[in-house]
C-alpha cells in the first residue's frame, strides 16, 4: 500500500511490504478500509476472493452503518476507501457513501465489474466524489472471458471502462490472469492502452476460497509464467509514463511469499456485507476466529483490541523458521489463509517460502500443472 | 497519454486527477493518494509539490525554492527538482 518501496499491489489481496507508520502512541496507523458493501454480483467468477459462505442481501448492513464506519476510518487516520463486494453498484446507496466518504477527505475507489454502470450512473458517482475506478476483465477475448465469468458481460465492461474515461475519471483495468488466459497477455496490456487506462493490475489468482476449489483449472505452468514476465517487463519498459503495470508471481512458483496485506492487522481493514471487520478479505476462512461487528463496536477498538486482529499481528506468533528470519518484518511469514488452507495448521509459515517446514504441499499441485483441464465451480450461492 | 512524459524547464506539472495530495495530520506529513498506492513524501518532497498546481513553469517553481532556500545553488535544487518530479511523472503521478 505504501509506495516508497515500489512494490506491486494486488487488489485481490496484497499490497507492498512496508512495516506501517504508529502514531504518537506507539499505535499502528491503517492505511485503507475495504468496503465489501454486498455479496450480490452478476458474475460467477471460479475465482471469487468472497468467502465460500456468501452473504444474503437480508444479512446487509445499511447506508448509516456505512457512513458512520467511514467516519470513523477518517478518525483512525484511514486515507483511503475501497469500495468493492460483490458487485457494488447494485446497492443503490453507493453514490451516498461515496459523498460521504469523500467529503470526510477519504480518497475513493470503485473496484467493479462493471457490467451494471451507465453514463448517468457515473455521472453522479464522479459528482459525489469518487476519485478512481477499477474495472475488471477476465480475458481479452469475449468467448473466453464470459464463460469463465459464467455471464456474458465482456462486450459490456468494455463500454462500461470507456464510460469510466468519458465520465473523466481515471482507470485501472483489472485482470486476473491465469493458466486459461495468460496467452492473452500481451492482447490485455494492448487492451488497456486502448480503452486509456493509467494503470494495469496484473493479479494471479490465490488459492483459498472458491479459487482453490479451481485450483488445478487455474495453476499456470513454469513456462507460462516465464512468457508471462518476460512480457510484463517488456511492456513496462515500451510503457513508460504511458501505462503502469503491476504485476505479481503466483505464490506457488516464488521462493519467498508476499507480504500478505501488508502485515495482519497493520495497514488494511476488511469490513464485509454483514459489518463483520477482518485483518483481510479472505480471513472468513481462518474459521476459528471471531469477529467483531461494526454495528457492535467501535472500529477503532476493533482495531486495537479484538482478538482477531491481535491473533497474527506482529512477530511473537510466529513458529521457526520465520521467528529467527531476518525477512520477518518484510513478509510476515506470508499468508495465514494459505498456509492454514495448505497446511491445515495457520500457525506454520506460508508454504510458498522455501524455508517452510511444509513447502512439500505445492509438489502435487506444480507436478499437476498443464495436466488436463477440470469444469469450473462456479462461484454461486448454495454452490460452496 | 501516449507518449512519455519528459519534464524540462517550460513544462507546467500537475498532479493527474487519481491523484491527490493532503497533509495528513495523523502521520505528520504530506501524502499523495492513488489507487492502491500512498506516497507519504518527506519535508522536502512536501515543500516540492505543494508548488506542483499546475500554474507554474518547473523554471518558476525552482526559482521560488532557490529563492527560500538561498543557501543552497540554484543548479542542484534545480538537478534534485527535476529529478523528483520525473520520477514521479514515470509514476503516472506528475503530468504537465
Ligand atoms: S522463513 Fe518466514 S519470515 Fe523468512 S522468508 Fe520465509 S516466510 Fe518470510
Ligand atoms: S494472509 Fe490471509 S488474511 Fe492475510 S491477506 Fe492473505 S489471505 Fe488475507
Amino acid at each position: 500500500m505504501i509506495d516508497q518501496a515500489d512494490a506491486p499491489a494486488n487488489a485481490q489481496t496484497e499490497c507492498a511490504a512496508a512495516t506501517g507508520t504508529s502514531d504518537s502512541r506507539n499505535r499502528l496507523i491503517p492505511y485503507a478500509v475495504l468496503c465489501e458493501l454486498t455479496h450480490r454480483c452478476p458474475l460467477q467468477c471460479p475465482y471469487c476472493s468472497n468467502p465460500v459462505e456468501l452473504e444474503r442481501a437480508s444479512r446487509e448492513i445499511d447506508t448509516d452503518a456505512w457512513k458512520s464506519v467511514l467516519s470513523q476510518a477518517v478518525d483512525m487516520g484511514i486515507l483511503q476507501a475501497h469500495f468493492s463486494g460483490g458487485e457494488p453498484t447494485v446497492r443503490k446507496d453507493l453514490e451516498e457513501m461515496v459523498e460521504h466518504a469523500s467529503k470526510a477527505g477519504l480518497y475513493t475507489n470503485l473496484i467493479t465489474s462493471g457490467v451494471l454502470l451507465t453514463p448517468a450512473r457515473l455521472d453522479r458517482l464522479r459528482d459525489a466524489g469518487l476519485d478512481h475506478v477499477q474495472v475488471s476483465f477476465q480475458d481479452t477475448e469475449s468467448e473466453n472471458a464470459d464463460r469463465i465469468a459464467g455471464f456474458r458481460g465482456h462486450a459490456k465492461k468494455q463500454e462500461a471502462a470507456r464510460m469510466v474515461r468519458a465520465a473523466d475519471l481515471p482507470l485501472t483495468v483489472n485482470a486476473v490472469m491465469h493458466r486459461q488466459n495468460l496467452h492473452h497477455l500481451e492482447d490485455m496490456i494492448a487492451m488497456a492502452v486502448e480503452l486509456d487506462a493509467e494503470r494495469l493490475e496484473v493479479a494471479q489468482v490465490q488459492y483459498y476460497g472458491w479459487a482453490l476449489k479451481n485450483r488445478q483449472a487455474f495453476l499456470p505452468t513454469r513456462d507460462q509464467l516465464d512468457e508471462a514476465t518476460r512480457i510484463v517487463e517488456e511492456a513496462r519498459v515500451r510503457l513508460k509514463g504511458i501505462l503502469a503495470i503491476d504485476y505479481v508471481v503466483p505464490d506457488y512458483y516464488a521462493r519467498r511469499p508476499k507480504s500478505c496485506m501488508g502485515g495482519w492487522g497493520r495497514q488494511f481493514l476488511n469490513i464485509t456485507p454483514a459489518g463483520k471487520v477482518l485483518p483481510c478479505h479472505a480471513a472468513e476462512s481462518l474459521d476459528f476466529l471471531e469477529f467483531e461487528n461494526v454495528t457492535e463496536r467501535p472500529l477503532a477498538w476493533i482495531w486495537e483490541h479484538s482478538s482477531a486482529f491481535n491473533r497474527f499481528r506482529g512477530t511473537d506468533w510466529m513458529p521457526e523458521p520465520c521467528r529467527s528470519c531476518d525477512r520477518r518484518e518484510i513478509d510476515w511469514g506470508g499468508c495465514r489463509c494459505q498456509a492454514f488452507a495448505l497446511t491445515g495448521d495457520p500457525d506454520t509459515t506460508d508454504p510458498a517460502c522455501e524455508f517452510a517446514p511444509q513447502r512439500h504441499v505445492l509438489e502435487m499441485p506444480i507436478g499437476e500443472a498443464g495436466g488436463e483441464i477440470p469444469e469450473f465451480v462456479y462461484r454461486r450461492i448454495g454452490n460452496g | 497519454m501516449s507518449e512519455r512524459l519528459l519534464l524540462n524547464s517550460t513544462s507546467v506539472p500537475r498532479l493527474p486527477r487519481h491523484a491527490k495530495l493532503r497533509f495528513d495530520r495523523a502521520r505528520d506529513c504530506w501524502i499523495i493518494n492513488a489507487p492502491e498506492r500512498v506516497f507519504e513524501l518527506d519535508a522536502i518532497a512536501g515543500e516540492v509539490i505543494q508548488l506542483v498546481d499546475g500554474t507554474r513553469t518547473l523554471a518558476i517553481l525552482v526559482d521560488e525554492l532557490a529563492t527560500k532556500y538561498n543557501q543552497a545553488p540554484r543548479a542542484d535544487i534545480e538537478r534534485d527538482v527535476t529529478a523528483m518530479l520525473q520520477n514521479l511523472a514515470d509514476k503516472g503521478f506528475v503530468i504537465a
